[in-house]
């Protein structure tokens, strides 16, 4: 009798899908956020069509305002998979300046909704990969792992299809899409194993490290672009560098980071573990719309 | 009583001391997915809550969000309400129930568990079949003050439909009933009486209290008469799904073959039963060719041995055909094949099932078109005294399961869904609306699908259509009653006689006076008509002809069926386009008057639908031409007929 790990089953379900996708979608491509999910996400494609390189490309959906280390490890890595790298930006988002600190909600509506609409759109993608997980939200948690959009890149959630066994039905309509989350049955502490046991390089900001930081409204922020930042701001913040690391990356002025000391993978999951606030509580889109922020956004189309 | 607010789990104490020895445990940890299910107050929710509180699965802040709702809109006074974790979406708050499958993760010592959160309205029966088609384990939960309900046995029998093997009978709210030994020992006598009637034959039964905690993680004190297992502990020693299939001979289905330059050629796929080897044998289906396995190759390096449940890709020593469909199989134990099927169906669509229409039938990764016949029979879940038993039908709706038997245009590599879930259970999809409308588990092979072969024969299509210097080709016209279709198929057949063109007008009225005399205009019979005239038509193109039919044939479904029978290109759609109003004020046959007055029913465009063509390769409008322009018109369209 053998038993694989946990690890191992997830890994292999999450292939299977993605094998599954190119198989039956005319136009997949991988949506890359450079995130710690992206980043198991890309080494799973890599796995799962080895010796081929994943025969679709990643797509970044930029706001224009993320870390800089995001953007290195962004190029090296679409250089080193050999995949194609899109990188788009609402073209009507930067005509009109959107920031993080004057629009608020416009700011992740334009840049990452809108703008992720339009990407696909403009490239006619079919299916979309997503690194999105169940355990991080609750209307996530009942998400398909195929989810259909409509034309309008809808989402509704009382008329999802069912999904058993893993046969996954991915016949649509013309102009109709899907998105396809393959890690969806991970947890957090899942993603940090995998990264650990299979060397999967991710943003050095997720390690602890002596940094520039500001306090902004009472969180601690990094100071990765002072000059801009201080356009937006309309002051220049006391800047004191800290220990600090990143539990999760978005856009550096919407992105709390955490006093640490932890430098290896090891010490950043302990404290991942014995930490009591949950992941996505550094973000601001959850709780836009009370209890049901996430929800209202995916029917409008955010990922 | 049980501690209510201190974790269980010994976990935390080695993490923050040695998270080294941490990570090796967590790294070898097994994974399990079970469900839950239960009537609507049987406290699902509410278990899955403690579970995930237990083991540590709950962050301060939603922990603090928890509290703070349960004030505002939980069930339990000032108490934590668990349930308020764990039900996701807006509309379900509002109504405090659970509507769709929810998935949540928790962690112990042993086990990754995934739970999918079934809901307990009997309309959502198709939410709860999903749940279990991936579960090693079912949770079947009773209120201890009521008792076995109707619910529950709907629910046990599906679990057991879907080939759940595990079962386990968590008695909750015994805190609700003073810890009685009593009630606990009459309610698992009554669910052991009738788990034997519909044939689970074993099943492991739990006093618990979710919502105080009693016997989930330690045994409860309050329960002194039960020695335990707890259902932690249950949970993490049951045998899972995965290592059961390893043992079985080895087959799989072929995803994607992968195909990066000309020196290498592989074959990925997930291996659903078995183990493979380098140097094994192995069979590749429906072909029945053998090769040796000369490589398993992973990125992390080429493996030696492979099992069920690892998505790994094969490369073979020789050049045989394969590709996405087929199975790869031990070569001396190979799978099945055929093309008719007895088969059960869990319908999952508002839209019942149209018998004889074509669908998608989805199975591993092989995906063909199937008809489905009249139901055999709906197996009966609803009536709280004979769950199990049998009932006629003409149908199935939704939630319905029925016995069926079924037909696919090419032959499929099967196995039972009771030796193999993988090659037994499939999907099927309606293919206009590309729903998934119906799961279904195939029993066997029918006889005559095994008995019955294809012919070869030396005089080909290609041969008789040279002899008559033409293409066959299927002239389909289509359209409402009185549209002109008759007139207008009997004007273009004129022309080509003219032209010197082997032809044959399949007419509606006359082929209901002698093949289809037996239908009669009901939708199921509308679609044999159909699927006949389509079989006939295909004959006679096989034979040379170019053939014109002249059928109301209202459905898009089945003109697709018949497009999908004939070679590409030789299938003309002929759209007679005329308004409801122009043919009804022509009335030829006095049908519409009729109609009109309910003497007769189903009648297409009164109370039938018609679906018109999204895209006919030809269109002609009968109020802007004559039948003799319109016939020119599909003429100069078809030109030139070689």
């Amino acid at each position: 009798m053998t038993s694989l790990t946990h690890l191992q089953r997830l890994e292999a379900e999450a292939i299977h899908i993605m094998r599954e996708v190119v198989a039956e979608a005319e136009r997949p491509v991988m949506l890359y956020s450079v995130g710690k999910d992206s980043a198991v996400m890309l080494h799973l494609a890599r796995k799962a069509f080895y010796p081929s390189p994943p025969p679709f490309p990643l797509l970044h959906v930029d706001t224009t305002w993320k870390f800089k280390a995001m953007y290195d490890l962004r190029d090296r890595m679409a250089k080193e998979s050999g995949m194609e790298l899109l990188v788009y930006q609402n073209p009507e988002a930067a005509e009109r300046g959107i920031n993080p600190f004057d629009h608020g909600a416009l700011h992740t509506d334009m840049w990452k909704t809108e703008g992720l609409k339009q990407a696909l759109d403009k490239y006619g993608f079919d299916a979309a990969f997503g690194g999105a997980r169940r355990d991080e939200e609750k209307s996530r948690a009942k998400e398909r792992i195929f989810s259909f959009r409509t034309a309008s890149h809808g989402w509704d959630p009382k008329n999802q299809r069912p999904e058993l066994w893993n046969l996954y039905n991915a016949r649509k309509n013309k102009g109709e899409s899907i998105r396809v989350f393959p890690i969806s049955n991970w947890t957090e502490l899942d993603i940090w194993q995998y990264i650990h046991l299979n060397d999967v390089p991710i943003v050095p900001l997720y390690f602890a490290e002596e940094r520039p930081t500001y306090i902004w409204e009472g969180q601690l922020f990094m100071a990765d672009d002072i000059d801009r930042l201080e356009q937006v701001l309309g002051a220049r913040p006391e800047i004191v560098n800290r220990s600090i690391r990143f539990r999760t990356l978005g856009c550096f002025p919407l992105t709390g980071a955490v006093e640490s000391t932890a430098k290896t993978l090891p010490e950043v999951i302990q404290e991942t573990l014995l930490t009591t606030t949950s992941e996505r509580q550094g973000r601001v889109i959850d709780k836009d719309a009370g209890g049901a922020g996430m929800e209202v956004k995916k029917q409008q189309g955010y990922f | 009583m049980a501690d209510t607010n201190e974790p269980i789990y010994q976990t935390e104490a080695l993490i923050a001391e040695d998270i080294d020895a941490y990570l090796t445990q967590h790294e070898r940890k097994t994974m399990l997915r079970f469900i839950t299910c239960g009537s609507v107050d049987d406290g699902k929710s509410t278990l899955i809550g403690r579970l995930l509180y237990d083991s540590k699965m709950i962050f301060e802040d939603q922990l603090a969000a928890l509290e703070n709702d349960s004030r505002k809109v939980g069930t339990q006074g000032q108490e934590i309400d668990f349930a308020l974790l764990v039900d996701g979406l807006a509309a379900e708050r509002e109504q405090g129930i659970t509507i769709d499958v929810a998935y949540r993760f928790f962690n112990t010592e042993k086990r990754k568990f995934i739970v999918a959160d079934c809901p307990g309205h009997e309309q959502y029966t198709r939410n709860m079949v999903t749940g279990a088609s991936t579960a090693d384990l079912a949770v079947i939960l009773i209120d201890a003050r009521k008792g076995v309900l109707v619910q529950t046995r709907r629910h046990s029998y599906l679990c057991h439909l879907i080939g759940i093997r595990n079962i386990v009978l968590a008695v909750n709210k015994m805190d609700l009933v003073g810890y009685d030994q009593k009630v606990f020992d009459d309610i698992v006598a009554d669910y052991a009486a009738f788990a034997r009637s519909i044939g689970i034959e074993h099943f492991t039964a739990l006093p618990i209290s979710g919502f105080k905690g009693d016997n989930i993680t330690t045994l409860s004190d309050n329960t002194p008469w039960y020695k335990g297992p707890t259902l932690v502990e249950h949970l993490e020693t049951v045998e899972v799904l995965s290592s059961v299939d390893a043992d079985k001979p080895f087959r799989m289905p072929v995803q994607w073959v992968n195909r990066p330059n000309l020196d290498f050629r592989g074959f990925s796929g997930l291996i659903a039963t078995g183990r493979v080897r380098t140097g094994d044998t192995v069979r590749v289906l429906p072909s029945g060719k053998t090769s040796t396995v000369t490589r398993i190759v992973t990125l992390g390096g080429d493996l030696d041995e492979a099992v069920a449940g690892q998505s790994v890709t094969l490369c073979f020593a020789d050049e045989i055909d394969c590709s996405r469909g087929d199975v790869i199989a031990i070569a001396d134990n190979p799978p099945q094949t055929s093309d008719q099927f007895e088969a059960t169906l869990v319908w999952l669509n508002d839209d019942a099932l149209h018998v004889g229409r074509a669908y998608w039938l989805k199975l591993g990764t092989q995906t063909v078109s199937a008809t489905i016949q009249q139901p055999k029979y709906v197996v009966n879940v609803n009536d709280p005294s004979g769950v199990g038993s049998h009932l006629a039908a003409k149908t199935l709706d939704l939630n319905a399961i029925g016995v069926v038997e079924l037909a696919t245009d090419r032959p499929v590599v099967f196995e039972p869904y009771a030796d193999n879930r993988a090659l037994g259970g499939f999907i099927l999809i309606d293919k206009i609306t590309n729903a998934t409308v119906a799961a279904g588990m195939l029993h066997f092979s029918l006889r005559r699908a095994q008995n019955v072969h294809w012919q070869p024969t030396d005089i080909t299509r290609a041969d008789h259509a040279a002899l008559k210097n033409q293409t066959p080709r299927v002239l389909w016209f289509t359209g409402l009653s009185g549209a002109g279709k008759s007139t207008i198929a009997n004007e273009v057949e004129k022309r080509l006689n003219l032209m010197n063109r082997h032809t044959f007008l399949l007419d509606g009225d006359n082929v209901r006076h002698g093949l289809n005399k037996d239908l009669g205009f009901t939708e199921a019979d509308r679609i044999e008509n159909i699927r006949r005239v389509g079989e006939v038509a295909k004959l006679m193109a096989d034979a040379g002809l170019i053939v014109l039919t002249a059928f109301i044939s209202p459905f898009r479904a089945e003109r697709d069926m018949v497009r999908q029978m004939i070679p590409a290109g030789e299938f003309i759609e002929i759209y007679v386009d005329t308004p409801l109003a122009v043919a009804e004020q022509r009335d030829v046959k006095g049908l519409y008057k009729k109609a009109r007055a309910g003497e007769l029913k189903n009648f297409t465009g009164i109370d039938s639908p018609y679906e018109p063509p999204e895209a006919p390769e030809i269109r002609v409008n009968t109020a802007e031409m004559s039948a003799e322009e319109a016939a020119e018109h599909i003429i100069r369209q078809l030109l030139p007929l070689k």
